[in-house]
């Protein structure tokens, strides 16, 4: 029984210590401004793709005009320079998943995450081409796509069940 | 006080010889098969369907690579971590296995020789799938490259060492009633029978009672992640208020109704349902839409 306090105490400070790094204290405001800058980058590419599934799924009407607008957002959006949203430093394992879900791997050497940018960029020039060009062929180049956006998550993001 | 460790032993007798009824292991009707032959292309759509990718292939294995089904993915369980076996048609897979052994092992869980396989091999789904199906799937199966790599064993603990023990399990939870009980489309009996006979979506989204088994009283539900991390989210109507094109567009693409895309352990299950037919896709999300709401 003479361990109980010590080790209750333990377990206090440990729980204390692991909340702080991983609560929502503050980090250096200029990593928080680069993270939340490519949060935003990327609702932007949900938002631009949400017109296009919308589409594709047949929630809202096939226009072409639109569809092939949100299509070169998306393009456009892959094709900026990203390189100050992704700072060193601002990986999930160093700010803990309050603050970002970005994984080291990102930043590791050899790291396939330029790739992972590249196909993303080929898939959204192929809907460029496909999205004003009638509904059936942007439903076909959704899947490339979705692919694209899904796989670099898979790999650069953390897992909600990990 | 002899007599009464005579009759001690005598009970344990019995319990032993119940206990060995009791886990015998079943094995399937031979004529279940006979006269049932395979047509690969057909047993394509059961093996997407049924997921066999998912724990067969080599783990992190994408595209082509998928239908080398090597093995060594790892399962990990409150009883241990499974490694899942070579099934692929070489000498170290399932070269020489007949349709019928295939047919038990699916069915019930029984190996060519006459063991038992763990649960972690998701029979309790399979038990459901046609002779027909499990004639096509052997048939898809055979025609996959041959991998030369060696099983490994799994990581288990006294008592689940011992494989006879697995009948019991079977018995309490081996059941071949649907949860789904009125399936009043052909829709929804194709998606009853894609989510209950193949897909195991449960053996993710359903919890567990204490002997591992699947609480069917509280059916896709959501459940603790196995492994200890996180949480399987819950797929009923009541819980998942996507609509029934949300859910089918999901499984074809992963983009979720606000267009993120899924991860974890449903991005291999994605990766098997983008091989099915859009009606197919359709049918289990109006089997989800279907299921009783959970109170
Ligand atoms: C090259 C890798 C990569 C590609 C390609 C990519 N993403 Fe992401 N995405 C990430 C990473 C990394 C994060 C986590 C960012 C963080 O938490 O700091 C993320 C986060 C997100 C989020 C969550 C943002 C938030 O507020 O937390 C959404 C939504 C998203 N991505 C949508 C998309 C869509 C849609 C596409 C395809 C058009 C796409 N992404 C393509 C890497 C990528
Ligand atoms: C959730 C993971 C999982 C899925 C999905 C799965 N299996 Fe398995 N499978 C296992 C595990 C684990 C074992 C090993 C069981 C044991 O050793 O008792 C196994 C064993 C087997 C065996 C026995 C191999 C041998 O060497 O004796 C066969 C055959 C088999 N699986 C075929 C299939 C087929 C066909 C499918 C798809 C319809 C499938 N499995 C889907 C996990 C899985
Ligand atoms: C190996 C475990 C596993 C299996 C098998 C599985 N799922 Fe999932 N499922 C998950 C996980 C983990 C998530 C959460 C994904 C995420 O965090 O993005 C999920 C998410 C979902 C969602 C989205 C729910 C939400 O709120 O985000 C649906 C719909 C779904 N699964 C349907 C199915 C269907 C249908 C099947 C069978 C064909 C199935 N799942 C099989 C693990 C699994």
């Amino acid at each position: 029984m003479k361990f109980t306090l010590p080790v209750i105490g333990g377990l206090l400070v440990a729980g204390v210590l692991a909340t702080t790094a991983t609560s929502q204290d503050e980090i250096d405001p200029a990593l928080a401004t680069a993270i939340e800058a490519r949060k935003a980058h990327m609702r932007l590419n949900a938002f631009n793709l949400g017109l296009l599934g919308a589409m594709a799924k047949g929630e809202i009407e096939y226009d072409a005009e639109a569809a092939a607008a949100a299509a070169q957002n998306l393009d456009a959006l892959s094709r900026m320079d990203e390189s100050r949203y992704w700072q060193p430093g601002t990986d999930m394992e160093t700010l803990g998943k309050d603050h970002t879900e970005a994984l080291e791997a990102i930043w590791a050497e050899n790291s396939e995450i330029g790739d992972r940018a590249e196909t993303l960029t080929e898939t959204t020039a192929a809907m460029t081409e496909a999205a004003g060009d009638g509904l059936e062929s942007l439903q076909q180049a959704m899947g490339p796509l979705a692919k694209a956006c899904g796989g670099c998550h898979e790999d650069f993001r953390v897992a909600d069940d990990n | 006080m002899k007599r009464i460790l005579g009759l001690l032993i005598i009970l344990a007798l019995l319990g032993g010889a119940a206990f060995w009824f009791l886990t015998a292991p079943q094995r399937a009707d031979p004529d279940l098969f006979a006269g049932v032959s395979g047509d690969a292309e057909r047993g394509e759509t059961i093996f997407w369907a049924g997921g066999c990718a998912s724990c067969h292939a080599a783990p992190g294995a994408k595209g082509d690579d998928r239908l080398v089904l090597a093995g060594g993915y790892r399962i990990v369980s409150p009883f241990g971590t499974f490694v899942t076996p070579n099934i692929s048609p070489s000498g170290e897979g399932m070269a020489g296995w007949s349709v019928e052994d295939l047919g038990n092992a699916l069915l019930h869980g029984t190996s060519p020789d006459g063991r038992h396989y763990y649960p972690s091999f998701p029979y309790g789904t399979y038990q459901h799938i046609e002779p027909q199906d499990i004639a096509d799937l052997k048939a898809f199966l055979d025609t996959l490259p041959p991998s030369d790599t060696a099983d490994a064993p799994h990581e288990v603990g006294f008592p689940f060492t011992i494989r006879r023990g697995v009948g019991l399990w079977k018995r309490v939870n081996m059941t071949s009633d649907w949860v789904l009980q009125e399936a009043t489309t052909p829709e929804l009996e194709r998606g009853r029978y894609l989510v209950e006979a193949l897909g195991h979506c449960a053996e993710c989204h359903t919890p567990r009672d204490m002997t591992g088994g699947l609480d069917r009283s509280q059916w896709m539900a959501g459940a603790p992640n196995p492994s200890g991390k996180g949480r399987i989210p819950a797929i009923t109507p009541d819980k998942l208020d996507w609509s029934a094109t949300d859910i089918a567009y999901y499984l074809e693409t992963g983009l979720t109704p606000d267009y993120d895309s899924a991860g974890g352990q449903m991005v291999s299950v994605i990766a098997n349902m983008g091989h099915l037919t859009k009606e197919d896709r359709t049918a289990i999300a109006a089997y989800l839409k279907a299921l009783p709401q959970d109170g």
